[in-house]
């Protein structure tokens, strides 16, 4: 990216609300169902149908609100903002104008040790609305179908101030604030099935100005790799824009995952007036303080308290601090098998490392990985008593990720003990003496790096299975004995 | 004196002494609207074949509050089964899956529903021309409206159809057609009965009520709809008093007031106002004290009724998009046209006229010059009313300030069919509970006296409207369903 220009981002985060039922009425919010099959006459906008507020929702709200270190309103209410739009049966949806129900909070992200606090100006409650499924193309399709099991399910939106500067910024806002909806409850936080989704309010500027410039907001960021690249994409598309003179229109624009590209939707003259009013059928929301701090009370441990107690009580860097701490799972995780083994460090470095790469790669969520947390820490001492090396060690995890088998098991199924009794060890070393004779002379005249080489022989011989520690220190013995 | 002619607790009466049976009421009620109703046009639909078996079930298992008891309903009730049109083409072949929360009230204090009521489409109008399907007339002069929108309720019940009817009053609606009709009209407080499936028009304002020919039914009535639903959360959950508790004559010591505003209004027929304080006369004799005051900003509650009113009603009739019921242009190659075409057919002029005026006032730059002004107007108002309630216990009125006008007489002027909501319009806007009961005729044609009383103080007004019923004989005259319809 051109360097004399800055990028200003702020994002619009909408999170479905963990609740069993809808927003404004008794129907269930599961996914995945038979279209149609989890709506009443209110989801449908049926003649005479009248909304009532889930209090459940306010609830979670408020536990969100106060996570993201808002204000909570004493009282908020509900408006409508009106559009035509099949999916939407009422033709308005219920949302929060003026009166949103959390204001003012923000969240510190963490880039290379540096934290920077981003703001939140509001969260407001809103319900989903349906979708529509076409046959192909939107463009080319000869009918569309509606499902409006999504109607009314409970949403909370989160607009950030201004105040990413970056692709990674907004990353690391995002990623955060996963974090901190998955460690309240809030939300499942899932992308892939929209239970999270995020618009980009995008707009370059000199470095140095003051103004901003004219924004656009994309749609259709559907991961985090989306968003990172879709800003990457428009900053650049703007910058390019202004260095030849063109003007920047104010404009929706959505992602293209398939062009890795933006594409405008409508520009501000096309925007719909949504005449916004309070929704006469619902009385405004009074929220007491009581009710307030009692939800406070709730609160879990939040992601940033974590992070100081992994820096500061198990003295982990501040990256991998981050890290553990994604989703509640992976910290837990990561605690549980701190309270069976006692280096925090090399936890950290296995579950960053092959347990994340073994999840990754075979599309596994933590919490249904076969090694349970006190299978790992019990490998773990096993390394640190001499029964396995490290080596040894990633076989036995790959057997564990597999079978969920107890380490100790597998050790003796396979006869992977490690080798540590000095006797046996000494008479492969003298067999591989011999048979690397030179090697050996090259050492004594003072080529030290042939030390390794003939370690790895030892190794080798015993498949492994010797104990490294114990192979080097009779080595260095021998060769300077003689 | 025939079976039509009584009211609710009269034929209740009947049947405990076994005097009649449910089915023979039953009966008389569909013989007299197939004698009159081809005069009087005030059914939508007859649901006759399950009324007479619902009668036939009935004779001997009778438990409810109105057992047995005929029934009728503005056709903007939703019933489970039995369509719901609202006198709109968008509607016509609309049949709900559900009853609206009165409906079921009714249905399981074993009422029996006779049909639907005619009634100007949507509920918006004042004469019940601007129903899609035919306008209904005036029994006491069928050249006449019978008021609106619920002009079925009223003209059904003046003309013995039915003893009472449920109808819903948004800026008038109960009380005006009542009026004109020369019955009893009464709209609750607002959120004293639960809106859950009544179709929407102003959200802030709808109330349902009751239409009949005596009081005491209003009363009957009240006792099994009023109280909290669950399913709207605008009915307000406090306890709910016996309504026929306060059917006594005794009003002694009653502090009435009159406002100086609605009888000093231009257009407001001599007659009709000389009845009305005939009426107050008649409450000074029984004890009350009558009292002049002023309710100063009585001449802005119009024009901030004919804001909120579309505003509303433009949101809550943007579902009907063809998209899931109603009227569907199937012809449309595209969603827009769809839309277009549907609603162009769907909506007469008058919704039209409102959806837009609505559009217009919430837009973006118009919602503080016209929305928000007018929300500060209705604070206003509701502020005169709550100081005069301070000091006096209810507020008399015209309901109207004429009697009924002529079939096609003010169609093609809204401006002046507005005017005709004048009196009862503040009242929607202060949520206030007000009753419209016979006070008289002039040349012919009955004359109301609107009795409000301050919110969900629905005992004092009935107490009230009783008293005088009980020292009048307005009420006992019968229309001869005379005159050449148009």
């Amino acid at each position: 990216m051109n360097e004399d220009y800055e990028v200003v981002v702020g994002l619009e985060v909408h999170a479905e609300l963990k609740t069993q039922s809808k927003i404004f009425c008794s129907c269930s919010t599961a996914f995945g169902s038979e279209p149609n099959t989890q709506i009443c006459p209110g989801c449908a906008g049926f003649p005479g149908m009248l909304p009532v507020l889930n209090k459940q929702v306010v609830e979670i709200a408020i536990k969100a609100g106060l996570a993201l270190n808002c204000e909570i309103a004493e009282v908020c209410r509900f408006d409508r903002k009106n559009y035509f739009y099949p999916d939407l049966p009422k033709a308005y949806q219920i949302s929060q104008l003026d009166l949103p129900i959390c204001q003012n909070g923000y969240l510190e992200i963490d880039l290379d040790g540096q934290k920077k606090r981003i703001g939140i100006t509001r969260a407001h409650m809103e319900e989903d609305a349906g979708k529509l499924i076409h046959q192909g193309d939107i463009t080319s399709a000869p009918f569309s179908l509606v499902d409006l099991n999504r109607c009314g399910t409970p949403l909370l939106e989160i607009v950030s101030e201004p105040d990413i500067r970056s692709a990674a910024e907004a990353r690391a806002y995002m990623e955060k604030l996963r974090s901190i909806l998955l460690f309240t409850g809030v939300s499942t936080g899932k992308m892939e099935e929209g239970s999270l989704r995020c618009d980009a309010n995008i707009s370059v500027r000199p470095r140095g100005e003051k103004e901003l410039g004219i924004r656009s907001e994309i749609k259709n960021l559907n991961s985090f790799r989306a968003l990172e690249r879709a800003i990457e994409y428009e900053a650049n598309r703007h910058i390019e824009a202004i260095e030849d003179g063109e003007k920047i229109i104010q404009e929706t624009r959505t992602w293209d995952e398939e062009k890795q590209m933006t594409l405008s939707m409508r520009s501000k003259e096309e925007a719909d007036d949504y005449r916004y009013f309070p929704d006469p059928n619902l009385p405004p929301v009074k929220i007491d303080r009581e009710w307030v701090e009692k939800i406070r009370a709730t609160l879990p441990e939040l992601p940033d308290q974590a992070q100081l107690r992994l820096v500061e009580e198990d003295g982990l860097p501040p990256y991998d601090a981050t890290i553990l701490t994604l989703t509640p799972e992976f910290l837990a995780y990561f605690d549980d098998c701190r309270a069976h083994y006692h280096d925090a460090k090399i936890i950290s470095n296995w579950m960053m490392g092959e347990l994340s790469k073994h999840l990754n790669q075979n599309n596994i969520e933590i919490n249904d990985c076969k090694i349970k947390p006190t299978a790992l820490a019990r490998m773990l001492n096993l390394i640190d008593e001499g029964t396995i090396s490290g080596k040894m060690a990633k076989r036995v995890f790959e057997e564990m990720f597999d079978t969920g088998k107890e380490p100790d098991v597998i050790i003796k199924e396979k006869g992977m003990v490690q080798i540590s009794d000095e006797s046996t060890l000494l008479k492969i070393i003298e067999e591989v003496m011999t048979a690397n004779a030179g090697v050996v002379e090259d050492y004594r005249s003072g080529k030290k790096k042939a030390l390794g080489f003939l370690v790895g022989q030892v190794m080798k011989a015993t498949r492994g299975q010797a104990n490294p520690a114990i192979v080097n220190k009779l080595l260095a013995e021998r060769l300077k004995g003689d | 004196m025939e079976l039509h002619e009584l009211g609710l607790r009269d034929l209740q009466n009947k049947l405990n002494q076994k005097e009649v049976s449910v089915q023979e009421i039953v009966k008389s009620i569909f013989k007299r609207i197939h004698e009159v109703d081809d005069k009087v046009k005030s059914f939508i639909t007859l649901d006759e074949e399950n009324a007479l078996k619902k009668a036939a079930h009935l004779q001997d298992s009778r438990k409810g509050q109105i057992a047995g008891l005929p029934f009728a309903l503005k056709d903007v009730f939703c019933t489970r089964g039995l369509r719901t049109t609202c006198a709109s083409r968008m509607l016509e072949d609309f049949v709900p899956i559900y009853d609206a929360t009165a409906v079921s009230r009714l249905n399981s204090e074993q009422g029996i529903l006779v049909g639907k009521l005619n009634m100007d489409e949507f509920a918006m109008g004042s004469s019940t021309e601007l129903s899609v399907f035919f306008p209904t007339r005036n029994p006491w002069d069928l050249e006449r409206v019978p008021g609106g929108s619920s002009g079925g309720c009223a003209a059904a019940v003046a003309a013995g159809e039915v003893p009472i009817a449920l109808g819903s009053d948004t800026g008038g609606s109960i009380r005006q057609p009542a009026a004109f009709c020369g019955v009893v009209g009464f709209k609750p407080s607002y959120g004293r009965v639960s809106r859950w499936g009544v179709v929407a028009c102003t959200s802030s304002m709808d109330q349902a009520g009751v239409i009949a020919r005596k009081v005491e039914d209003c009363a009957l009535i009240m006792n099994i709809i009023a109280g909290h639903d669950p399913l709207d959360a605008t009915s307000v959950n406090i306890e709910v008093p016996d309504y026929t508790s306060f059917l006594n004559p005794d009003i002694r010591g009653l502090k009435i007031a009159y406002p100086g505003e609605y009888f000093q209004q231009a257009g407001v027929d001599k007659q009709v106002k000389d009845l009305v304080f005939k009426a107050l006369k008649k409450y000074e004799e029984l004890g009350a004290i009558i009292e002049e005051v002023s309710l100063p900003h009585t001449r802005y509650a119009l024009p901030a009724y004919c804001i909120i009113s579309p505003a509303e009603a433009s949101t809550n009739l943007a579902c009907y998009d063809g998209v899931r019921f109603g009227l569907r242009d199937y012809e449309a190659d595209n969603v827009l046209d769809m839309y277009c075409n549907s609603r162009s057919a769907g909506f007469g002029d008058e919704v039209k006229r409102r959806i837009m005026l609505g559009t217009y006032v919430l837009s973006s730059g118009n919602y503080e010059k016209y929305y928000l002004k007018a929300m500060q107007v209705r604070r206003l108002i509701k502020n005169d009313f709550d100081k005069i309630f301070k000091e006096y216990d209810l507020i008399i009125t015209p309901t109207t300030p004429t009697t009924a006008f002529k079939l096609g007489a003010e169609i093609d002027n809204p401006l002046t069919l507005y005017g005709n909501d004048i009196f009862t319009v503040p009242v929607n806007l202060a949520g206030l509970p007000a009753i419209s009961i016979p006070c008289g005729f002039s040349d012919g044609l009955p004359v109301g006296m609107q009795i409000i009383g301050p919110t969900f103080a629905e005992g004092r007004v009935l107490n009230a409207a009783y008293a005088f019923e009980q020292n009048t004989e307005y009420h006992k005259n019968k229309p001869a369903l005379g005159g050449e319809p148009i």
